[in-house]
């Protein structure tokens, strides 16, 4: 191919996030000539958008914390579900990884004794966020990219060129991964700007592409989340777990409509901040399921007394997981107690002094003055669920992040398992630091023992570029602008909060439909910075997974964390060891979907909780296992 | 509470373009990319625009609203009449690639010349500790979202292509005051500001910190102090006859 341009490298990390930029400092720092690919502009990816903070059981707070601790919150947030191996690893790891941090140069928040100040958070039974006001996302991201850039003058000092070992490629975008015998050879992409074609060769490519909520029409997504590196696996021939649950966070904002789905940080309820309906009441005391009952209040009064006083008091049922706080309000309003724009009421106005709101929450001041002309230190916020997260993703090795597909790996929300049904607030950005650094590092150990490094097929390269001109063609064609705001719109309404059996049959043959339209998507104009040509293709991917997250929350018949289903309303201890895995053909349409265990969870791990606790969510032969100490 | 609105986009690429004009839909509660977003679905789906998260955090949506440096995120429709014209226009600052997308390289050039934050060789990982109000300084630097409006706006290179060279901008400048006021950063980097990255081009007209998105005060809190600290050591007699004395022994 001649329009081509070809780059070699060990390694290339697709996603320039939290997760994707420490496992470039990684693979760097391990000696891997290192590419960064991103479709935005460095600096720009979804992790920005976080808010609340970094969980990380450094105890600066409240001393009582430990990996143990945060071990058992996660697990309880995903209904113990999670990869166990995964959350023992990323409670163990995350307070290493936030200090690391401070070396590159971050500035946290900080405790009167000068150490990193912790909040606290949903489901976290301690003060555990490190944080930066509301913006902690911007400076998590600001620190990995200052960090890369000091590698890069490192290399300067070194070899006189700042991109020897270390280059960020902006605004690219990776369409296909290629393999030789089955093992990852490179990638293929095309130049956003000029929309020329570009090809890597690198035997190990890191998936840190992030999510999915682009195919989801009220979201707190950017457009980059369209569920490339989740689709790039599945075509690969790696697997997808826990499709079903996706995290609909409970407070998006609902009005203007322009805005509509736009994040509201959890920090709010974690600072004082509470739900109320149309008639004023806290109703959250109305919604604390039986497994947490004992951890958290009854009382206004108790709820109250906790924030000074949490050795005495039970915690504020506005701060349960995020799966039950979102069913709340959805339920209060399907009730008839929603606000006049379809919400609930969020109110710190009531809470805290103006000025400690605009110390505290400066991000969420600035956001509603200027988005809604709405005054938080003055008046309550509306707000309801808006898609934040997937939980499901590519299947991969804990310790290594490594996928079935030799020389893929994945970290970040791409990745599946670490957060099982449902995530903890705070949980993503520990997720990316944690098993980022371990992708980096698996693909180090990979590459450098690789006795040969696979070959690109030219085959395989003009198949590639092929599919991607499919939409510069003549005939009478389908937009993809309406296309996709018929995906987010069906998949909205039909594979949302809350499922049915019904509608998910009909979600599934409207994605046929639609994967039928797509076939046909036809672009205007030339390829350089076409949007209309990069939605076309971004579509395939979102089809792809809106599949997966179809079928798999068509056959997973009860509810659990982010996955309710109105027929089937408990969750059922028969389906906590069950994990459902999709794979796919090479073109990623032909899905398959099985049942697969849960890895089972050590005794010395399962140890950690009172008996009682588990009996709420194992099986009886599960339990067993406690008596006898044995693995089975 | 829906009308017709009318909007004058730039189209082009390196080699020219031109404002064309459009009539669309303007709803309640519309900022101005919500505007650009419904031209690309209904009118001019090849229409180029850079933009992320649509809620001010992630600064890639910038460009010139009526002649001013703004975020179309941030740009609200209910700050125009229903019967003004509105004209959006790519930074002028940067060489455009197509329509309102330009290329700001330059941006990222200047970030990799300021040297990176130096840690304290004696604090391993866990151990720093600072005081809140001495890391207030720099945080309110760390706000940046890197929308480069301030460096768009400054006309140290908006109207001298020349200067480029040698002048970091605003955004670089803070950066390099943000370091200098960091409570453990070891370099010193009062020298390099003036001999390397310019500061002494910026004549303090505030231009950078009214079109600051984050109302960061960039003159006040970053550039004059750092202005100030480079001077002190400048022409402290003594600190200048140290200077010349070390020099000398090298």
């Amino acid at each position: 191919m001649t329009d081509l341009e070809r780059h070699e490298y060990d390694v290339i990390v697709i996603g320039a996030g939290g997760a994707g930029l420490r496992a470039a400092i990684e693979a760097r720092q391990q000696g891997l000539r290192t590419a960064i690919i991103c479709k935005s502009l460095f600096g720009k990816a979804h992790t920005v958008m976080a808010e609340g903070g970094i969980a990380a059981s450094m105890g600066n707070a409240n001393e009582k914390d430990s990996w143990q601790t945060h071990f058992r919150d996660t697990m309880r947030g995903g209904k113990f579900l999670n990869n166990p191996r995964m959350a023992e690893l990323h409670a163990k790891e995350a307070p290493h990884r936030v200090w690391e941090l401070e070396t590159y140069g971050a500035l946290f928040d900080r405790t009167a004794d000068g150490r990193i100040s912790q909040r606290n958070f949903g489901g976290h039974e301690y003060p555990r966020l490190a944080h930066v006001g509301d913006r902690t996302g911007l400076e998590l991201i600001r620190t990995l990219q200052q960090k890369i850039v000091s590698l890069q003058q490192e290399d300067h000092r070194e070899t006189g060129d700042y991109e020897s070992r270390l280059k960020v490629f902006a605004e690219l975008t990776i369409t296909e991964i290629l393999k030789e015998d089955g093992a990852v050879a490179g990638a293929f992409g095309y130049w956003r700007e000029s929309g020329r074609f570009v090809l890597f060769e690198a035997p190990a490519v890191i998936l840190a592409t992030g999510g999915i909520g682009k195919s989801f029409k009220v979201t707190s997504n950017s457009w980059e989340y369209t569920g490339d590196g989740h689709a790039l696996a599945l075509r690969a021939g790696a697997a997808l777990i826990n499709m079903e649950f996706i995290q609909f966070h409970p407070t998006g904002m609902v009005w203007p409509p322009s805005v509509k789905g736009i994040l509201v940080t959890e920090s709010v309820r974690g600072d004082g901040g509470v739900l109320r309906n149309s008639e004023g009441k806290r109703f959250m005391f109305d919604y604390v399921p039986d497994v947490f009952r004992t951890q958290y209040a009854d009382s206004e009064e108790e709820a109250d007394r906790w924030y000074d006083d949490p050795e005495n008091n039970k915690r504020p049922p506005e701060l349960l997981p995020r799966d039950e706080v979102a069913r709340a309000i959805n339920s209060e309003v399907k009730a008839g107690r929603g606000t006049p724009h379809g919400g609930v009421f969020l109110d710190v106005s009531t809470r805290l002094p103006a000025e400690e709101i605009t110390r505290r929450l400066p991000s969420m001041y600035h956001q509603f003055k200027e988005l809604a002309d709405v005054d938080i230190t003055a008046e309550a916020m509306e707000v309801g669920p808006t898609c934040h997260y997937v939980m499901g993703g590519v299947e991969v090795d804990a310790d290594t992040a490594a996928t079935a597909v030799p020389g893929l790996y994945a970290a970040g929300e791409v990745a599946g398992g670490m957060h099982g049904s449902n995530r903890l607030g705070g949980n993503s950005l520990s997720d990316l630091l944690v098993f980022g650094r371990r992708a980096g590092a698996g693909a180090a150990e990979y590459v450098g023992a690789l006795p040969r490094r696979p070959a690109v097929a030219e085959a395989d390269l003009a198949a590639a570029s092929q599919t991607a001109l499919a939409p510069f063609r003549d005939e009478a064609a389908e937009n993809p602008y309406s296309l996709h705001q018929e995906l987010q719109q069906r998949m909205n309404d039909l594979v949302g909060i809350i499922r049915r059996e019904g509608e998910i049959l009909e979600a599934l043959s409207v994605l046929d439909d639609l994967q039928a339209r797509a076939d046909r998507a036809g672009v205007e104009g030339h390829r350089q910075f076409n949007p209309g040509w990069h939605l076309a293709l971004d579509l395939r991917n979102m089809l792809a997974v809106s599949r997966c997250v179809a079928l798999a929350a068509l056959e997973r018949t009860e509810s659990r964390g982010g996955h309710t289903r109105e027929d089937f309303p408990a969750m059922d201890p028969q389906w906590r060891g069950v994990n459902l895995v999709c794979r796919a053909d090479g073109t990623g349409r032909a899905v398959t979907l099985q049942r697969q265990p849960v890895p089972e969870i050590r005794v010395d791990l399962l140890a950690l909780f009172e008996r009682s606790e588990l009996s709420k969510y194992l099986t009886e032969p599960e339990l067993s296992r406690l008596d006898t100490g044995s693995e089975q | 509470m829906s009308y017709q609105g009318r909007f004058r986009v730039w189209r082009g690429d390196a080699d020219g373009g031109e404002l064309q004009d459009f009539t669309v839909e303007v709803n309640e509660g519309e900022v101005v990319l919500d505007i650009i977003h419904r031209l690309q679905a209904t009118q001019t789906p090849d229409l180029a625009v850079r933009w992320n998260c649509k809620a001010g955090k992630c600064g890639s949506c910038s460009a010139e609203v009526n002649g001013r440096p703004r975020l179309l995120c941030m740009t609200r429709m209910s700050t125009f009449a229903e019967d003004d014209t509105i004209t959006v226009t790519p930074l002028r600052t940067f060489p455009v690639q197509r329509d309102l997308v330009t290329d700001v390289s330059f941006n990222y050039q200047k970030a990799r010349e300021i040297p990176a934050f130096a840690p304290p060789a004696d604090l391993q990982p866990g151990e720093y500790r600072m005081q809140q109000v001495d890391v207030e300084r720099s945080q309110e630097f760390r706000k940046c979202i890197e929308c480069f409006l301030c460096q768009d706006v400054c006309h140290v290179v908006r109207d001298h292509e020349d200067n480029k060279e040698a002048f970091a901008g605003p955004r670089f400048l803070m950066r390099i005051a943000e370091l200098d006021m960091h409570p453990l950063d070891t370099a010193d980097r009062r020298p390099a500001a003036r001999e390397e990255h310019g500061l002494g081009l910026c004549n303090i007209t505030k231009c950078c910190t009214e079109v600051c998105p984050e109302h960061i005060k960039i003159t006040d809190n970053a550039l004059i102090p750092l202005k100030e600290r480079v001077v002190d050591r400048h022409y402290d007699p003594v600190v200048w006859l140290g200077n010349k004395i070390r020099r000398r022994r090298d």
